[in-house]
């Protein structure tokens, strides 16, 4: 039976892992290959590295990361953050990620999934969407440039034509939810899983070991994403999936 | 040494990585000099089936690859094994027909590409471990079944026949027992 996956994000600006919250007030926490490798040791199913330094020399230092790290760790390691272009996504692949994460760049230039995925499969590229529920307009928005610019694409429109696109998974994240650490958004992750047949990431709200079984049990996504809460040792991974065993929700153990 | 089949597709840093901590010396090459001097080969591959076979047609790597699995261990992994097989739906295209079988496209209720960690099913139960997969296609065939998963209907996990391996899933990306699984093609396989 497949697993849920369990996944840390670590941002990282300039070579160094910083966390955000509610996409503010960054602050150094380390050195992202020995955080990879910890939580790679503490049972982490996937890792995923945010790249927010938006500066050549700080893009530059991501790739010197993603190489160390990839020497090291032996699962899946996706990339996302300022890649624009499919000599970025290649640099980043051939640097050693196994995916890269998409966001304002598919936004902006919708090809870019169809030429990544022809390029390079479907299975490497994950599109990252940050989205926003409008009370007046009874919709969720897409933003971009890391939640700071909306744009007037429906969430649910975009996800239906990332797929088409031949985007290989989604990693949504609910605005709304995030860094409040109550959970994740169910309602918008329910919809938008049973509106796609790709995989869905879920990011956002987590706060406890159980905000990821309500999240495994009320919702069909096939993987919940965490920073903070695992960076400040709140919550371990390890802690997560015991309860998720204790909850008939199938886990991976090392 | 143990040569990588280098035919222009899909990400081998990380394969080259996992080979190189567990001790191997590894080439990534098409030079067929090279390829022959190698104690084992590795066909990788992500991507596109019917580009894969255009690659290799390309750089006329089918003749040699065809010698080279009469003699040495011979590894496809993800979309490398599927090309051993004879034909895929990806592309409609015939592969490279080393073991009968067919590659299809999954249709099934679950999300489609099967992505994550999923356990092995196989009669040496030492392979019975959670292993990382990424593939929207798969293998159909009753023969040289040595693993299988479950992902709704059976997935063919392992393959083997003799010297020829093949590996749906990503051994370099499966952790501590990714790298033991993949340890054990190199060295002579999963059927004593």
């Amino acid at each position: 039976m497949i697993k849920k996956r369990i996944i840390p994000c670590l941002d990282v600006k300039d070579g160094v892992v910083v966390k955000g919250i509610q996409f503010k007030g960054l602050r150094e926490i380390g050195d992202p290959v020995e955080l990879a490798k910890r939580y790679n040791a503490l049972g982490a199913d996937e890792l995923v590295f945010l790249d927010i330094s938006a500066t050549q020399t700080g893009n530059a230092l991501m790739i010197d990361v993603i190489r160390k790290t990839a020497k090291e760790l032996f699962i899946p390691m996706t990339i996302g953050g300022g890649l624009k272009s499919i000599e970025d996504i290649s640099a980043v692949l051939n640097a050693g990620a196994d995916k890269v994460s998409l966001n304002s760049a598919a936004l902006k230039n919708p090809d870019l999934i169809n030429e990544t995925s022809e390029k390079f499969g479907a299975q490497c590229i994950c599109i990252a969407i940050d989205a926003k529920w409008e009370e007046d307009k009874q919709d969720w928005f897409c933003y971009t440039h890391g939640g700071k610019q909306r744009t007037d694409i429906r969430t649910l429109d975009w996800i239906k034509e990332v797929e088409r696109r031949g985007a290989g998974e989604l990693l949504v994240t609910s605005m709304d939810y995030d860094g409040m650490q109550q959970g994740f958004d169910h309602k918008l992750l329910s919809i938008i899983q049973k509106e796609v047949t790709i995989p869905v990431i879920a990011s956002g709200g987590a706060g406890s070991a159980e905000d990821f079984i309500s999240l495994f049990l009320e919702t069909d996504v096939s993987a919940g994403l965490a920073a903070s809460i695992f960076h400040e040792q709140e919550v371990s991974i390890q802690q997560v999936k015991d309860l998720c065993d204790s909850k008939g929700v199938p886990v991976r153990h090392v | 040494m143990i040569a990588i089949v280098d035919y222009g597709l899909g990400n081998i840093a990380n394969l080259t990585n996992a080979l190189t901590y567990l001790g191997y010396e590894v080439k990534v090459t098409h030079d067929v000099e090279e390829l022959e001097q190698a104690d084992q080969i590795i066909l990788p591959g992500v991507g596109h089936f019917k580009d894969a076979m255009t690659r290799l047609n390309e750089l006329d790597l089918i003749p040699e690859l065809n010698k080279l699995k009469e003699t040495k261990p011979f590894i496809g992994i993800c979309l490398g094994m599927q090309l051993l097989f004879e034909h895929s739906e990806e592309g409609n295209v015939d592969g490279l027909n080393f073991l009968p079988g067919q590659v299809k496209k999954m249709t099934c209720q679950l999300p489609v590409p099967h992505l994550g960690w999923n356990k092995l099913d196989a009669p040496n139960v030492s392979l019975n471990e959670d292993v990382y997969f990424i593939h929207s296609y798969k293998v159909h065939t009753e023969e040289n079944v040595v693993a299988k998963a479950t992902y709704e209907d059976d997935v063919v996990a392992i393959v083997q026949k003799d010297n020829i391996i093949g590996i749906q899933f990503h051994p370099e990306k499966s952790g501590d027992k990714g790298l033991q699984i993949l340890d054990q093609a190199l060295k002579g396989g999963y059927i004593k």
